[in-house]
């Protein structure tokens, strides 16, 4: 590589190397915080507290709250996170506990990673064709305004994107443990449903909180498939069937058509606290999940 | 305590809501499937990876520009983040209680769990904003950052599984360390790293979200680094949203490609991982 160089001087440059890429990532992403920070300064000082308790997202009147995208975000990662944990955690129990292998095991697993590899732009262009009008025909059945798109079709799509990451986290936990305690209730007569309600679930529950608040975390941030199905309307939403936004999608919509730097700041303001938020959410779920097996 | 039967009932019904509810779980995956194969496939022909998109009402378009540009893409970010990730990850290995170690772990964490939307916005701040100019090179660099966390975690996490007896062997042989690390760890970790280096590329060839405000996209074949390009994702969330049922068509079978190479990609690493694994 370098001949004319000594042994220690290449050992060194194999070294400064190592640690200068090293500290070019810490960097990088304290940058990318200080960026945002930076982008967003005009904003916090010119939107002061109105930005936390304004409905109103008017760039023309320079009102910018970020009320009814804080409720879409978390109203869609919420709705979406209940109707995936059932599922996830049913896949959890099929591949942790009761068939750990053998092909309906093989199968239901290369399903879950398949789910799990699928672009989010398929998936909202397949629920934008398919699960609207699904929707439509229900809100009409129902007697509510068919507008198909909205909060629940979001909140579907969404579910089915963060049921592989839910569900294969769990079962690696629940595979971790030890079968002796398993064995044990197994000889005391109980049926797989006790030791599964009596001695699985209680052990690894913080396990499967991990779990739920990566799959929360990634529910947050998701942008694509959001914002093709949930009519991307600025204000809070007034029933699951209503239209709304979420902050990901209203950066998505927003950021290149801004009219001027006060907007702008504005979005960046709201990408600062996605990135706050999911950055929390992101890093309790992985501090949880060391607790976890430590514990063990 | 409830009686042998009713406790015997409860298990099976129990058994069967679990066994439905999973398989109910992945049965859009099937769905999706089914639809990408009977409008996606149908799509297909020559003129379909051969040609750009014609104007509308002329009949005979094709997603060749997104391809190119989704290829150019991933061949930027794969630059980027290959080289960097990968020393990144031996670094880490190498160093497990350092506080740059700390620091750096922590912030690679810290990337995997930003939405991609976010990654998009600070990357049009630096990249895209000063020059004016959306580019191939900020799409390239927005999918970098998505990649790096992929990459760094899984080369750390194979080359630190390598037993320390192998680098010791070579060390008392009288060869220097930097070639130990590129002549014995990093050969025998190298499953680990080229399953990282392609569910890396697989994750950043499905992401729309940071290419909007980066590559932005172009409805012309082009190959410049350095000008606006389009790319198949971003070709099928806009098309998707259109009107015309020529457009529809063209983005149900850039789906199908799209969704072809991301499993392609993600079977390969997990077959590479299950055939080309280092036994210790």
């Amino acid at each position: 590589m370098l001949p004319s160089l000594s042994l220690p001087a290449k050992e060194n440059i194999f070294q400064q190397i190592l640690v200068k890429s090293a500290f070019l990532v810490a960097a990088l992403v304290l940058l990318f915080f200080l960026t945002l920070l930076l982008k967003a300064w005009t904003a916090i000082g010119a939107n002061g507290l109105s930005f936390f308790t304004g409905v109103v997202w008017n760039p023309l009147t320079g009102e910018y709250g970020v009320l009814p995208f804080l409720t879409g975000t978390l109203l869609t990662s919420v709705l979406a996170l209940g109707l995936a944990l059932p599922c996830a955690l049913s896949i959890a129990i099929f591949l942790g506990e009761f068939f750990r292998s053998g092909w309906s095991a093989s199968l239901l697993r290369l399903a879950v990673e398949l789910l799990a590899g699928l672009p989010s732009v398929v998936y909202g262009f397949w629920a934008l064709f398919v699960l609207v009008p699904l929707v439509r025909q229900v809100e009409l059945w129902l007697g509510v305004l068919p507008l198909g798109v909205g909060v629940l079709v979001a909140a579907l799509v969404l579910a089915i994107m963060i049921v592989p990451y839910a569900a294969s986290l769990s079962a690696e936990v629940i595979k971790l443990v030890p079968s002796d305690i398993r064995e044990a209730a197994y000889s005391l007569g109980a049926t797989r449903f006790e030791v599964l309600r009596y001695v699985i679930l209680p052990y690894v529950r913080s396990g499967i909180l991990a779990g739920v608040l990566l799959a929360f975390g990634r529910g947050l941030g998701e942008t694509m498939a959001v914002t093709m199905v949930i009519g991307n309307a600025n204000k809070i939403p007034a029933s699951l069937f209503d239209t709304g936004n979420t902050m990901a999608s209203l950066i998505a919509n927003e950021l290149t058509e801004a009219l001027d730097l006060w907007q702008v700041s504005s979005l960046a303001q709201v990408g600062l606290l996605l990135f706050g938020v999911s950055a929390l959410v992101n890093l309790a779920g992985r501090y949880v999940i060391k607790k976890f097996s430590v514990e063990l | 305590m409830l009686d042998t039967w009713r406790r015997r009932l409860l298990d099976k019904m129990f058994c069967g809501i679990i066994c439905g509810l999973a398989f109910l779980s992945v049965l859009p995956l099937v769905l999706i499937l089914g639809y990408l194969l009977g409008r996606g496939a149908a799509s297909l022909n020559w003129q379909f990876f051969c040609r750009a998109p014609q104007p509308l009402g002329e009949a005979g378009g094709g997603i060749a520009n997104a391809l190119v540009g989704s290829l150019l893409l991933l061949g930027v970010a794969f630059v980027l983040a290959a080289p960097l990730g990968l020393l990144v990850g031996i670094y880490l290995s190498e160093n497990k209680t350092s506080r740059l170690a700390d620091w750096t772990r922590l912030a690679v964490e810290i990337l995997q769990g930003v939405p991609s939307i976010v990654v998009g916005m600070v990357i049009y701040i630096w990249l895209v904003l000063p020059f004016k100019n959306f580019s191939t090179l900020a799409g390239g660099a927005a999918l970098a950052l998505l990649m790096l966390p992929i990459i760094v975690r899984s080369a750390e996490e194979t080359l630190r599984l390598i037993p320390s007896e192998l680098s010791e062997a070579a060390l008392a042989l009288g060869v220097p360390h930097y070639r130990t690390v590129w002549r014995v760890i990093v050969p025998t970790g190298l499953s680990g790293i080229v399953t990282g280096l392609l569910l890396g590329l697989a994750r950043a060839a499905g992401e729309t979200a940071p290419l909007l405000f980066t590559a932005f996209g172009n409805p012309f074949l082009s190959f410049n680094l350095v000008k606006p390009i389009e790319s198949l994702p971003h070709l099928i969330f806009y098309y998707a949203t259109s009107p015309y049922e020529e457009w529809q068509r063209l983005a149900w079978g850039a789906s199908f490609v799209l969704v072809v190479g991301v499993l392609g990609l993600n079977l390969t690493a997990k077959f590479l991982t299950r055939r080309w694994r280092a036994q210790f």
